[in-house]
């Protein structure tokens, strides 16, 4: 049954944000502290837990693997609907302070691959 | 004429299903035959996405981009945070549970990393641009970090709206830069594996970019990216209004 997949991606999605929720108001600040990926984590784990109990089906999959593949369709129009005119149009250390640092990253980032690497 | 508008007023987000899906087939096409696949379709169709949405805050005056003009408010929904959490943690079937916790230090280093980087780059410039009290500098070096650490850490420690702005703007060029770059340099920083999609999603943190990155770069990444990017947010909520304050707070 295609909506035990989707009722388990929601059951996991609804813990791990909840987690988060708890997380962040234990550390006392106001957001969600790595809700989504407690969420993929519990996913994947019961994910191992069905697939050992012999539980887990071909059609169950499917219901997750649709919110799979829909996700870049959701990221357009994501992209569709941000805020990209008052950010460009809020100045100049607006734009400066968004793409800067992320040049900079680009630049350090395969050191710190490296460095842990080898480590 | 009028019947058809009250049907696209009311079903918003198939509406949305509809545009979204126009909007993929003439991105492959024209990734296949204009540019003959050097660039993948899903980046030139977020990045028209990204054109559209300021085009839709150019017509409407409002925040959400195109989804601002009722007639395509269903975008809004189909964007929105709800559909998005959930089709990033469904991407995690496809990821294996050994290779996220063999590269667990790399993406806690990377985290670390990538929010001391941006915030002390962010108060560099916010320094260069004249910013001199604590508050201020501190707001703008969280806004560099993500669009919502900026605000969160403003609100904390009293920042000025102006200044609370910036911060926010600050964070979606952010992802906006990220969205863009991350499939043109991905090659050559040798972002092409699990282990450096979890080290980039700690970098960059910003989980909407990341996300969009990597799906324009390579699929398979997504899950890797989204899972360290997602601690981002938090952790930088956590540090800026707090210890990078006291520090910076020491140091004026």
């Amino acid at each position: 049954m295609m909506i035990y997949g989707l009722a388990l991606l929601a059951l996991s999605f609804l813990l791990g944000q909840w987690v988060g929720e708890v997380l962040g108001s234990l550390l006392g600040i106001n957001a969600n502290v790595g809700g989504v990926g407690f969420a993929m984590i519990f996913l994947l784990i019961f994910k191992e837990w069905f697939l050992n109990k012999g539980w887990f089906k071909p059609d169950m999959e499917s219901g997750i693997d649709f919110w799979n593949k829909l996700y870049i369709p959701v990221v357009i129009a994501m992209a569709a609907s941000l805020n990209v005119k008052s950010a460009i149009s809020s100045g100049s250390l607006a734009i400066a302070a968004g793409v800067l640092p992320v040049l900079l990253a680009f630049l350090i980032f395969p050191m710190i691959v490296k460095s842990v690497k080898s480590a | 004429m009028e019947q058809l508008l009250k049907v696209i007023d009311q079903n918003g987000l198939i509406v949305a299903f509809l545009l979204v899906g126009l909007l993929t087939f003439f991105s492959d096409i024209f990734s296949k035959k204009v540019l003959k696949g050097k660039i993948p379709g899903s980046a030139i169709a977020i990045f028209i996405g990204l054109v559209l949405g300021y085009l839709g805050g150019e017509f409407s005056g409002g925040e959400k981009g195109l989804a601002d003009i009722s007639i395509f408010k269903g975008l809004g929904t189909l964007g929105g945070s709800m559909f998005r959490d959930f089709a990033i943690v469904a991407t995690a079937m496809g990821a294996s549970f050994l290779l996220i916790k063999k590269s667990g230090l790399l993406g806690l280093v990377s985290l670390f990393f990538g929010i001391t980087v941006f915030f002390i780059a962010g108060v560099a410039l916010a320094w260069i641009w004249g910013y001199r009290d604590a508050v201020s500098l501190v707001t703008i070096g969280a806004g560099a970090c993500t669009y919502i650490v900026g605000p969160v850490t403003g609100a904390a420690i009293g920042a000025s709206s102006e200044v609370m702005a910036l911060s926010i703007g600050a964070g979606v060029v952010k992802t906006i830069a990220v969205t863009i770059l991350t499939p043109i340099l991905a090659p050559r920083i040798g972002l092409n594996s699990p282990a450096s999609a979890m080290a980039f999603g700690g970098v960059m943190g910003t989980s909407s970019g990341v996300a969009a990155g990597l799906a324009a770069t390579d699929p398979k990444l997504v899950p890797y990216g989204a899972v360290t990017a997602t601690f981002y947010t938090g952790l930088g909520c956590l540090l800026c209004p707090s210890l990078f304050y006291l520090i910076l707070e020491y140091f004026i």
